[in-house]
């Protein structure tokens, strides 16, 4: 599928120790070895700024905590204090989509590149919040597929629908941050490729797509920023449909 | 019409999906000029919810993306 050159190259995934398990290969690759590294990284920001916690931050205590109260409120305004037992989840998917998709772009293999990863972090999202309207509300949860107040004859349409745009949501939610990552790092590839390519062909048209590059990758920081934060965001709404059951 | 022809023909219609994209991203960025211009005080508080339908916008269009990459390597 992908040759050595092509601009897919760059997510390849190499096996670096074999592990079969029961059929089952669960062999350790560079994505699993950048997810430790992720992990790891954010982990030791953490602890490492919260290390000496003074009453006034310093720096590095400043940066932790600007990450915890942007979190923080995010979750208030999106599911009130009815949603503050969730901050930890919350906060543990930003920060790692979040170094996941910094770290891919200063090198590392992008792990939110692939499908899988980011489908079973969006699954994950999704059976906690079908599990928490069960547990808040039980059998009452499904009357969240009948919207109150819309007239009995729609009642046909509109329960299958409420029930597809529910059960599509891991999918959008996946779809979205693996695309966004897949179509930026594509991008940069094919723009790298230009740069030799026209630079081949009279040196000073290299210089056009060269210039581009840095253009480009300021907005795949925006991105990565961007999409860590609408992960999140959009778990919470989630979170505060189940919560909150509205009609 | 040759298979392989006809895989490109199709990944380069799903390329379409951008113009829906390249009108949904003038339309936000247009209203939220004219919100900034007309309130200039409320700028700083505009400033977030944009971004989050920019974020949101563009995905519509990457699933384009994601539909030629499957045409063509699926």
């Amino acid at each position: 599928m992908a040759e050595a050159h092509s601009p897919l190259a760059q997510f390849e995934i190499k096996t670096l120790a074999d592990l079969h398990l029961g059929g089952i290969d669960a062999s350790f690759t560079n994505a699993s070895l950048i997810m430790v590294v992720v992990v790891a990284l954010v982990t030791l920001f953490i602890v490492a700024g919260m290390r000496n916690a003074t009453i006034v931050p310093g720096r590095f205590q400043g940066m932790v905590e600007f990450f915890y109260e942007f979190i923080a409120n995010l979750l208030k305004e999106n599911t009130g204090s009815a949603g503050k037992q969730f901050f930890p989840l919350i906060f543990s998917l930003f920060m790692f989509i979040l170094g996941a998709n910094l770290i891919g772009l200063f090198g590392a293999i992008t792990v939110t590149s692939h499908i899988i990863v980011t489908f079973a972090l969006a699954f994950m999202v999704i059976t906690i919040v079908t599990i928490v309207g069960f547990a808040r509300h039980g059998a009452h949860y499904l009357s969240y597929f009948a919207p109150a107040g819309a007239p009995m004859w729609l009642m046909p349409l509109m329960i299958p629908l409420e029930i597809i745009s529910y059960l599509i949501r891991p999918i959008s939610l996946s779809v979205r941050l693996f695309a966004n990552m897949v179509a930026g790092h594509v991008m940069l590839g094919v723009l790298g490729t230009f740069v030799v390519g026209l630079g081949g062909l009279f040196f000073a048209l290299g210089a056009i797509p060269l210039v581009a590059i840095p253009m480009i990758f300021a907005l795949e920081v925006l991105v990565a920023l961007l999409q860590a934060y609408v992960f999140a965001i959009l778990t919470c709404i989630y979170l505060n449909d189940a919560i909150h059951l509205a009609h | 019409m040759e298979l392989e022809a006809a895989k490109m023909i199709g990944a380069g219609i799903a390329a379409l999906a951008l113009g829906g994209a390249g009108v949904g991203l003038g339309n936000l960025f247009g209203s939220y000029m004219q919100g900034a211009f007309r309130n200039p005080e409320a700028q700083s508080k505009l400033k977030v919810n944009p971004m989050l339908a920019f974020a949101l916008i563009e995905a519509t269009g990457l699933f384009g993306f994601v539909i030629a990459m499957i045409i063509l390597f699926g």
